[in-house]
């Protein structure tokens, strides 16, 4: 029996300070560098240097400008339907938004294990994604407090209540509110961890079954790295439809805020 | 049977909630298809609530995950 190592499929959302551990603090909170911010930094560069890379504004675009170009085209086009014209104001935001997470899952998921670089995908905690949804839920709170002032809480009373129906409907509706920056984190979060953690397990299936023997291998490693393989394509998937989605339900939101009900 | 072993199991029974969000999203999905390839000119309009459903499916799903996470690692 081979000696078998056992694998934690948790160990790599280890958050792990690479300098600045002793000494950098804010109000008594270590504020080491980790690997998460160094991913958070290196999505960012990379947005920077896919959007830059598209602003020659030619009037006949190139490759690069025609792929920055729909992408803000889609944003635009999305904010236009979901929220209308008064939209057009909150597409840097959420163009920022939707590209730091779609390049966040998929800097997360690119193997770059085998060249030795350990990827980490920061929106797999709820910290990070958590604050994502919390700025956006801040922005809907200030724009309809500042556009409708009290008139906001309009928004829980849906058209055409019945009197006897308003106090129930209130409660449920204030409750369906404030649950939405859980919810919008929470989704992003558990999609990425449990995505994650899935192809993490299933690659265990693989090495610890060709350790176990040539039978075991056929049996179960080499069945496990094909459903890998599909899972790794569902997981492409997932990252753009979680990315669209986070950007999306910022829009339904946001329109809410803009025009109430 | 003793705390450890109800919690995992519970985490197990938890995963029934990851199979039945399945469900619904597969709902979702199949009445999106059935409703466009009836209608194709107006699909491309509904693909916004299309994924707002199946935001709202999926989460309940993911949410017994969550339930399973804390389970077995809290």
């Amino acid at each position: 029996m081979a000696v078998e190592a056992k694998v934690d499929p948790m160990h790599q959302f280890a958050i792990e300070p690479l300098f600045g551990s002793n000494g950098w603090a804010i109000a008594g909170h270590n504020i080491a560098f980790t690997n998460s911010s160094l991913w958070m930094g290196i999505a960012t560069l990379v947005l920077i240097v896919f959007v830059y890379g598209g602003l020659k504004r030619e009037v006949v675009p190139g490759r690069w400008q025609m792929a920055v170009e729909s992408f803000t085209g889609f944003i635009d086009n999305m904010l236009a339907t979901n929220v209308g014209p008064g939209g057009k104001k909150y597409v840097p935001y959420i163009f920022s938004l939707f590209m730091f997470i779609l390049f966040a899952n998929f800097i997360g998921l690119v193997p770059f294990g085998l060249v030795g670089i350990h990827p980490f995908t920061f929106t797999s905690h709820f910290t990070a994604t958590g604050v994502l949804s919390v700025m956006s839920f801040a922005i809907v709170l200030i724009v309809g407090f500042a556009k409708h002032k009290l008139h906001f809480f309009s928004l829980f009373i849906p058209h055409g209540t019945p009197v006897a129906m308003i106090p129930p409907i209130f409660v449920v509706e204030l409750i369906s509110f404030l649950v939405r920056p859980f919810s919008l984190g929470l989704r992003l979060f558990v999609a990425m961890m449990a995505g994650h953690v899935l192809l993490e397990v299933l690659a265990s299936f693989v090495i610890s079954g060709g350790n176990a023997g040539p039978l075991l291998f056929v049996v179960a490693g080499v069945p496990s790295f094909v459903l890998m393989v599909g899972i790794c394509a569902l997981e492409i998937l997932v990252a753009g439809i979680q990315a669209y989605v986070f950007a999306l339900l910022t829009c339904v939101y946001l329109n809410d805020a803009e025009n109430l009900h | 049977m003793d705390a450890e072993a109800a919690k995992l199991l519970g985490a197990g029974l938890a995963a029934i909630g990851a199979g039945l969000a399945s469900i619904g999203v597969g709902n979702v999905f199949a009445k999106f298809l059935e409703g466009a390839l009836r209608n194709p000119g107006a699909a491309d309009s509904q693909q916004g609530r299309l994924f707002i459903g199946f935001a709202g499916a999926e989460l309940l799903g993911l949410l017994a995950f969550v339930i399973a996470a804390l389970l077995i690692f809290k």
